[in-house]
């Protein structure tokens, strides 16, 4: 697998995105000095900057109980990034990750509470399944609006979205409130038996098994099937794909009802691992947060899964940084904006590099010296 | 925002950023590591509080905590404890009502050593708290709210709450005197039972002052919708209505609002005034320092719900001092000072009581039939689902 060929590229892929980070950390160290600026010890000033990156570090990834703490924090990230991350395959800028998690979320807690106290196995399958099966519907609509109508689906999953929310608000304040929930409309709570637990020997729960899977499944479906090559190349070439007889339509509602299950399937752990009833914590921005998370990862399932961890780490550390160094509460979403900046620009900066770009064995001998950089990628 | 995929991407490309992906994450890891000797962490023995030591308490806000409102009030409250050398206090804010509060619990349980936690948003109880108090059993969960139910939460639950309506029944007082035109305005997220209790003392005290008030409630559907606040006092503005108040997270957008429509306001969970200097007349604020002082001290003696020593459900109003009012603003007049002067002492002593029959609803419906009378303690009112006569608006 691995040659020595395009070393040169390979360099620049690893470069890039640390360089990248670097920056960022380098500009949320100055943010951090200048909120934290004593001007009678600046040397201090400076030691505080380092201790906080510590502290970020130690709070992320630093031992195994943050550790768990990122990881409960991504799992529900993976799954809403592949809601935007696979339609984008197919050339589709789809939003409605917040709505198919709350659809499925609705989906799964309906079918707990009709199922009752069975087998929790039968029970919990049946729910994820109800869960596929409603954010399915719910994008797998974007979709087939998008093809047989010419709706942009941007903004109808975007719109579908709120008609969710107002569906879940609808149905725990009406038919599906439980009379004690007062002052928190909710639903009746799932049977303690049917919830899904931890993984063994962790606090996580099962939704990060979820979310890792269904990444890995989504990656080779995308990159090691026939479907997925029929996907990327309609998302390449609507017209082209057309022509090579490639059925758009029902490739574009297809992928669209997969990404909609995915996020369904985070409504169903928030239900089922998490909240045990449906309420208005279902609609927790887990939806935005992943639309984040996919385009960071250029759409690519398994990255996705990588920088849905990233992700998860900094939101972990972000207690820290206020109850030991009294940062405003905004702090971590200042680092989490100049990280994600700074990536997203960097990949305007592949090919700009001479160092790194391949060249025909004998190099030529005397490059113009005044070339100007290419900008191809 | 573009949202196209960049089609052009080979496989080649795709593999390049799983690895650039994963060589960022551990970047990351690697270059924060060499800092990681200098940060400074309590290493947390997590265990029951003992008499006499130094008493670490957690307290967990949803929003932010100069948010003029909600979380404000806690903050103070918490702040108020900085009189008390032998307690630290750690706070955290903007935690959703997600696994994010669990994990923020048990951080400051296991990192800062944290005996006693507060989360004080509604929706933190169940399952987060629950939860919590079932992992850490020899630690204290206060939760702001009141729901703790003797035998079926954990023995290391304990709940506070206030009868802030108290205070709205005085601000009442305020408004129906101040208004020229006799009509006010409240803006209520939602119409639950402690949102409409505050609706209807607020109306009730308008009324008990001026029997031709009425009040105009719109309903926002959520906490926190500045946008929608916004709409909502300028629509009341524009019908006539001359004082707004209101039950949402924050009533920064409506105090500021009437200011710039130059009519008057009345607050809500702490002081607005500052806000608005001209129009702000009185507010009905939260005091949780003394909850949290009272608390403190009977961590400091080493004593605990599980033992006893701390009472499950601790609730108070004016009396209890959980609650208190703001300075009068410039526009209250003698008369109406004196007069919510006397309900206040009337409400401390126990010879008011605001909801005594015979009482109807908007619709004409008798809620509390005459001569019976519901203390504020009593449960029925906790239940609350009418609109008392005087509101205009309806519970759904």
């Amino acid at each position: 697998m691995l040659n020595l060929n395009h070393w040169r590229s390979k360099l620049e892929a690893v470069v890039i995105p640390v360089a990248a980070l670097l920056f960022a950390l380098i500009l949320f160290g100055i943010f951090c000095f200048f909120v934290l600026l004593d001007p009678k010890n600046i040397g201090q000033s400076i030691a505080q900057v380092f201790q906080v990156y510590g502290s970020i570090y130690k709070a992320a990834f630093g031992s195994w109980f943050s550790l768990q703490n990122t990881l409960i924090r991504a799992a529900p990230l993976m799954l809403s990034a592949l809601c935007t991350a696979l339609p984008a395959r197919l050339g589709l800028g789809i939003i409605g990750n917040e709505g198919a998690i709350v659809v499925g979320g609705l989906a799964a807690i309906a079918t707990g509470l009709t199922l009752g106290n069975i087998t929790p196995l039968v029970s919990q399958v049946a729910m994820a399944l109800a869960a596929l099966a409603a954010g399915g519907v719910w994008i797998g609509a974007v979709g087939a609006l998008r093809h047989y109508r010419g709706v942009n689906e941007t903004i109808s999953s975007l719109l579908l979205n709120y008609i969710a929310i107002a569906l879940l608000n609808q149905l725990v304040n009406g038919p599906m409130k439980d009379p004690s929930s007062l002052n928190k409309p909710s639903t009746y709570p799932l049977p303690e038996a049917v919830m899904l637990g931890s993984i063994p020997g962790t606090r996580v729960h099962y939704g990060l098994i979820y979310g890792l899977l269904a990444c890995a499944i989504a990656y080779f479906l995308i990159q090691h099937t026939t479907f997925g090559f029929a996907a990327r190349t309609a998302g390449g070439n609507v017209k082209a794909a057309r022509i090579a007889g490639l059925p758009v339509g029902k490739l574009t509602i297809l992928i669209c009802a997969l990404a909609g299950s995915c996020a369904g399937l985070a409504g169903m752990v928030e239900v089922a691992a998490v909240h045990g009833r449906a309420n208005e914590s279902l609609n927790a921005n887990y939806g935005y947060s992943g639309i984040l998370v996919a385009f960071i990862a250029r759409h690519n399932p398994l990255a996705a899964a990588v920088v849905a961890i990233l992700l998860g780490g900094i939101l972990a550390s972000g207690g820290i940084l206020q109850r030991n160094y009294q940062l405003p509460d905004a702090t971590i979403l200042v680092f989490q904006g100049l990280v994600f900046l700074v990536v997203l620009y960097s990949e305007s900066l592949y090919g700009r590099f001479r160092l790194f770009r391949d060249r025909p064995a004998p190099p030529p001998v005397a490059p113009l010296a005044t070339a100007p950089p290419s900008l191809s990628a | 925002m573009g949202l196209g995929v960049n089609s052009r991407s080979s496989f080649r490309m795709r593999r390049r950023q799983v690895l650039r992906g994963l060589l960022a994450t551990s970047a990351f890891g690697a270059t924060s590591q060499i800092w990681t000797g200098c940060s400074q962490q309590p290493e947390a023995g997590s265990g029951s509080p003992t008499a006499g030591q130094q008493v670490t308490m957690g307290f967990i806000y949803v929003g932010p905590k100069d948010d003029f409102g909600y979380n404000q009030a806690h903050h103070e409250g918490k702040e108020g404890l900085s009189k008390l050398a032998w307690v630290k206090s750690v706070e955290e804010a903007n935690v959703p009502e997600t696994t994010s509060v669990e994990e923020t619990m048990r951080n400051m349980i296991e990192q800062d050593g944290a005996v006693a936690i507060f989360p004080t948003s509604f929706g933190y109880f169940d399952p987060h708290i629950l939860k919590l108090a079932k992992d850490y059993p020899n630690v204290q969960f206060f939760h702001c709210g009141g729901l703790y139910q003797e035998g079926i939460h954990p023995k290391n639950v304990g709940s506070y709450f206030g009868y802030i309506d108290e205070a709205q029944y005085i601000a009442g007082i305020v408004a129906g005197l101040t208004s020229k035109a006799g009509k006010l305005g409240f803006i209520a997220a939602k119409p639950i039972p402690q949102v409409l209790r505050n609706i209807n003392s607020f109306t009730l005290g308008a009324r008990s002052a001026n029997p031709k008030v009425t009040t105009q409630v719109i309903f926002t559907g959520d906490w926190s919708l500045p946008v929608k606040e916004a709409e909502a006092a300028n629509s009341l503005a524009d019908q006539g209505i001359d004082v707004l108040t209101c039950h949402v997270d924050s009533p920064k957008v409506v105090v500021e609002t009437a200011e710039r429509r130059k009519i008057f306001s009345s607050g809500y969970h702490a002081s607005q005034a500052s806000l608005a200097p001209n129009g702000y007349l009185t507010g009905a604020e939260w005091n949780w320092a003394t909850v949290y002082s009272q608390y403190a001290e009977w961590l400091n003696a080493g004593k605990t719900l599980t033992d006893g020593g701390i009472p499950h459900l601790i609730r108070g109003g004016l009396k209890e001092a959980f609650l208190k009012l703001s300075d009068y603003g410039p526009a209250v007049s003698e008369d109406a000072k004196k007069m919510a002067e006397a309900a206040k002492a009337k409400l401390m002593d126990g010879s008011l009581v605001v909801y005594k029959g015979e009482l109807k609803d908007n619709t004409g419906k008798v809620v509390i039939p005459a001569g019976k009378e519901l203390k504020q303690q009593d449960v029925e009112l906790e239940k609350m689902n009418w609109l008392v006569e005087g509101v205009i608006g309806k519970v759904s």
